[in-house]
């Protein structure tokens, strides 16, 4: 028995995918924002030398470190309404989870930017009379974004196939439009299959850049 | 004999580092115009104290005066904010043995960088002081290279105008020769002592005992954290009063001036 794949009533439900596509990117461009500040937020806390602000920093970015993002997407989405007394859209409970997950992400890899800085580079700085924010901003990020790219580039990638997750919260993103496909057509086969081309097709370019970046910055 | 008017001025600094007393007590002075050189062992805190001349070093206890702009430190103290121990930065430059250029500035934007973003003069500007300064070290024609392509030397000479561009009251010197070539020294060496002609008011931490002697009015032998002894120049190098100096000055091989 050979299966006969049959991609034409697919192409029918063209649209429902284009939904789905916009949500993934939507929720991953968001995400990705939402996250990269609240990582560098966390950061800055965590080197502030203030233990009120850099315990709670490292606290909140080694849980979010520590547990799958599946869970904390439907602690967020179940728990955190009861914790809070407020109720969550499908919406804002996946963007909340999937930006703080990204956030403790992009906070390391931050703090290991940071941290590859040549000590000389600060000494010189102040030794020149700048004040904390100045140096941040124009000596020190420079060179450590430059160092950051490659990694920033992979957690986004990351954070992309993550959004993936927020189906199970009913966010119609491509996989949940896959599944609303997939049950009028019955043919969950070609739906999946169409499903990793389009990830593969929007992901592939993004790993290609990175690798590219790390070897201009090796090279 | 008139006192002359001190630019700087260390009074009863002391600094720890964990349990370690790295600098015990240190008073000293330097008038206005003179050069000031530390000598001493590694781990004799001389580095320490040229770092807490411009607070890049908190001391525990103790105060710092840069003309007549004094911090202190210790009990009784008020906890410094940050951008006044910034402003008090500014006024005092620094050259490391390091170097320690901006590798994504360019050489006339390392030495515009202290004008432009601590003093928020505007690019025009900068460049109208940091111009002369790179021609002054005989680096104008590097001006639009990276510091990556220059040698140890020139990163030096552009070292020393970044600080300059901050027309600082006072230059420190931490070591400045000791990452170059032995041809190179001599060279960063006549540019200090340029600078003490032009009566730039300098502390040198050195290891260049001929250059401690012919250049510095005063010279200051440290150990241990403390100043072991003090006095003029040729004198210390030259007819040590103390047997430890002695003994470290054994090491060094010195031409005759």
């Amino acid at each position: 028995m050979t299966y006969q794949w049959d991609f034409g009533p697919i192409l029918q439900y063209w649209s429902l995918f284009r939904i789905g596509l916009e949500y993934t990117l939507g929720f991953t461009l968001a995400s990705a924002i939402i996250g990269m500040a609240a990582g560098l937020l966390l950061t800055l806390a965590r080197r502030s030398g203030w233990k009120i602000l850099s315990i709670p920093a490292g606290a909140v970015v080694e849980i979010f470190r520590c547990t799958p993002a599946l869970v904390q997407l439907v602690w967020c989405y179940y728990a955190l309404p009861v914790v809070l007394g407020l109720s969550l859209s499908p919406a804002t409970a996946a963007l909340l989870a999937l930006s703080l997950y990204g956030a403790a992400f992009y906070s390391e890899i931050f703090r290991a930017g940071l941290d590859s800085i040549d000590r000389g580079q600060w000494d010189a700085a102040a030794a020149l009379g700048m004040t904390p924010i100045t140096m941040m901003r124009r000596i020190i990020m420079p060179q450590a974004l430059r160092r950051m790219t490659g990694p920033l580039v992979s957690q986004v990638v990351l954070q992309l196939k993550n959004t993936s997750l927020i189906s199970v919260v009913t966010v119609p993103d491509l996989v949940y439009q896959g599944q609303m496909v997939s049950s009028a057509t019955y043919k969950p086969l070609e739906v999946y299959t169409t499903i990793a081309i389009i990830y593969f097709l929007i992901l592939f370019p993004m790993t290609q850049g990175a690798r590219l970046l790390e070897r201009r910055r090796h090279g | 004999m008139a006192r002359e008017p001190l630019m700087i001025d260390i009074v009863n600094l002391s600094k720890r580092f964990g349990r370690r007393d790295v600098l015990k007590d240190i008073s000293l002075g330097v008038p206005q115009g003179n050069v000031l050189a530390l000598i001493g062992p590694s781990g004799s805190g001389k580095s320490t104290l040229l770092r807490c001349v411009n607070l890049l070093e908190a001391p525990d206890s103790g105060s710092v005066t840069i003309d007549n702009h004094t911090m202190r430190f210790g009990a009784g103290a008020s906890r410094h904010r940050t951008n006044s121990m910034a402003a008090f930065r500014a006024e005092a430059g620094m050259v490391f043995q390091s170097f320690n250029l901006f590798p994504h500035l360019t050489v006339l934007e390392n030495v515009m960088s202290g004008p432009r973003f601590v003093r928020g003069r505007s690019r025009d500007e900068a460049e109208r002081i940091a111009r002369p300064l790179l021609e002054r070290m005989g680096m104008e024609s590097f001006a639009d290279t990276m510091p990556e392509r220059l040698s140890g030397g020139q990163k030096q000479r552009v070292a020393i105008a970044r600080a300059l561009a901050m027309e600082p009251k006072v230059m420190l010197f931490d070591e400045a020769t000791s990452a170059l070539d032995p041809q190179r020294v001599a060279e960063i060496l006549s540019v200090m002592r340029d600078l003490a002609q032009a009566g730039m008011t300098q502390i040198v931490v050195t290891h260049e005992m001929s250059y401690a002697r012919d250049v510095a009015d005063t010279v200051v032998f440290m150990a241990d954290g403390h100043i072991v002894e003090s006095g003029p120049a040729r004198q210390v190098i030259e007819d040590p009063r103390e047997e430890r100096t002695r003994t470290f000055l054994k090491h060094f091989h010195m031409g005759k001036a």
